[in-house]
């Protein structure tokens, strides 16, 4: 559905994405994972159009995405910090983001709406919004026209424990559709029962890419938290199917 | 385009400044034609005022306007529109609602006290100032990415075109005198828009007899219908440009 190939991107010297190549399908969940800095979030504004790589391309649906915009129609995205006109409300700026997208007549997937119970701060000015309403506005709004792609960016972080509780629901549910999902975050255990498969940046390299239950039998770790540090122990590098090797590895590192 | 449009007007119109400048325009007018029992007279001096105000209200303006309204082209960007649709749109609405307040502070005015040939140009060549100015504007934002520059760039502008640019034409015509420079005075008003709008509303007065020679240069060029397209073409060309420009460099910025 999504291919990046070799997609480099430069800022000053430091490149935030070097050489990345990967695709994505419908039906997974990809968790992209990586320390701070590591060029997750300058990969999901590439595939958005919101970053121009300096080389590769990125295909959607076999499509090259430069200065192109109408494949967005089929994104929803939840930016990491999500930033909106101060003076308007939280009813305008859905009402606006609807108008704008024009698919009059399509179904709405209001169902977060009502789960955080929106309805009643629809009146409320963007402005005095807490970081964690911020966010909900912003998961609203991904989810809104029941698009095939999801793009999360650190969609928990803020949200209060029940509010993370209720968007995972979703997410879970959403990949029932089977959509694909993209997801950064540092709560691996968050990511740890939606997840299929796993994306590993780092210094803007693609160090890892493989469906999880690969990587837990190759690590010989039940838990995504673990099999990642286990990962990053063994050199950060794509386990090749031989388990032996790596449990080895593992037990010299643990001892 | 005009949904779009639609909430930046929305947007500027809310923050009060434009009916502001609507009021200030509109005072000053009805005072100097109430001031002057010549409203020939007053015209030259709203003149004067017109030439400075119009492109420093709508320098800092635009440029004011455009990074407050960094947050909603982010949430545009994501969204499926293409980012030429959302310059333009920013575009339209910030210098649709200045030539507004212009037309209400100084268009009605003029049209009530000093109707003719002369009113009607001095409403033009504001209406065009304000366009350009807003397109300079824009491109200036669109390059510096913080504000303070930004609008450091914009004064600088506006210095160099009211201010700097006859210093630099006359330390030449000063420089050279004994050489013929109607030609090239000539050119030189066409590479400032504020001078060109002077000349153009100056030689539709009877103050143009007192320029002397270069004055009669002008009045044979300027006085013609062609002289009149020319210089309606060179503004349209000074609005144009800077935008297209502003354009296609926003089409390439990473946001």
């Amino acid at each position: 559905m999504i291919s990046v190939e070799h997609i480099t991107k430069k800022f000053k010297k430091l490149y935030a994405l070097d050489d990345v190549s990967a695709s994505f399908h419908k039906g997974q969940v990809v968790s992209l994972i990586g320390p701070n800095g590591s060029g997750k979030t300058t990969l999901i504004k590439s595939i958005l159009g919101i970053v121009q790589p300096d080389g590769g391309t990125i295909r959607f649906s076999g499509q090259a995405i430069s200065n192109q915009y109408q494949y967005r129609d089929q994104i929803g995205y939840m930016p990491q910090i999500g930033r909106y006109p101060d003076n308007m409300t939280i009813g305008q700026v859905i009402d606006m983001i609807k108008n704008i997208r024009n698919n009059a007549g399509a179904r709405l997937d209001e169902e977060l709406l009502e789960s955080y119970n929106m309805q009643a701060l629809l009146g409320k000015n963007m402005r005095s919004l807490s970081g964690g309403t911020r966010q909900k506005v912003s998961a609203v709004l991904a989810f809104l026209f029941d698009p095939d792609v999801l793009i999360l960016d650190e969609p928990t972080a803020g949200l209060d424990p029940l509010a993370t509780e209720i968007l995972k629901d979703k997410i879970m549910a959403e990949k029932e559709k089977g959509k694909l999902i993209l997801i950064t975050s540092h709560i691996l255990s968050d990511l740890d029962e939606l997840t299929t498969d796993v994306m590993y940046l780092q210094d803007g390299r693609l160090r890892l890419y493989q469906p999880i239950e690969e990587l837990k039998e190759l690590t010989g770790e039940s838990r995504l938290g673990r099999a990642i540090a286990a990962v990053m122990k063994s050199g950060y590098t794509q386990l090749q199917p031989t388990p032996g090797a790596i449990i080895k590895n593992m037990e010299v590192h643990y001892a | 385009m005009l949904k779009l449009s639609r909430y930046v007007l929305h947007d500027i119109v809310r923050s009060k400044v434009i009916l502001a400048y609507t009021l200030f325009l509109l005072t000053i007018s009805v005072t100097l034609f109430q001031m002057e029992d010549n409203p020939s007279k007053a015209l030259m001096s709203l003149l004067n005022i017109v030439l400075i105000v119009v492109p420093l209200v709508s320098m800092v303006f635009a440029t004011i306007h455009y990074y407050n309204s960094y947050e909603f082209i982010e949430l545009m960007l994501s969204q499926p529109v293409s980012r030429t649709r959302i310059l333009m749109s920013e575009y339209l609405g910030t210098a649709a609602s200045l030539s507004a307040s212009f037309l209400v502070g100084v268009g009605v005015p003029v049209l009530l006290f000093n109707l003719d040939e002369v009113g009607l140009a001095l409403i033009t060549t504001g209406t065009a100032l304000t366009f350009i100015f807003t397109s300079l504007a824009f491109y200036a934002s669109v390059l510096a990415r913080d504000k303070a520059r930004g609008i450091g760039v914009a004064l600088m502008l506006w210095f160099y075109f009211a201010l700097i640019y006859d210093g630099l034409v006359l330390t030449i015509l000063f420089a050279f005198s004994d050489y013929p420079l109607e030609q090239l005075t000539l050119a030189l008003s066409s590479l400032n828009p504020v001078d060109l709008g002077r000349i153009f509303l100056m030689l539709k007065m009877d103050v143009s007899a007192l320029m002397g020679y270069t004055g009669a240069t002008y009045k044979d060029f300027f006085g013609s219908s062609f002289g009149a397209l020319y210089s309606l073409g060179i503004l349209l060309l000074w609005a144009t440009i800077p935008l297209w420009l502003a354009v296609r460099s926003f089409n390439k910025k990473d946001l």
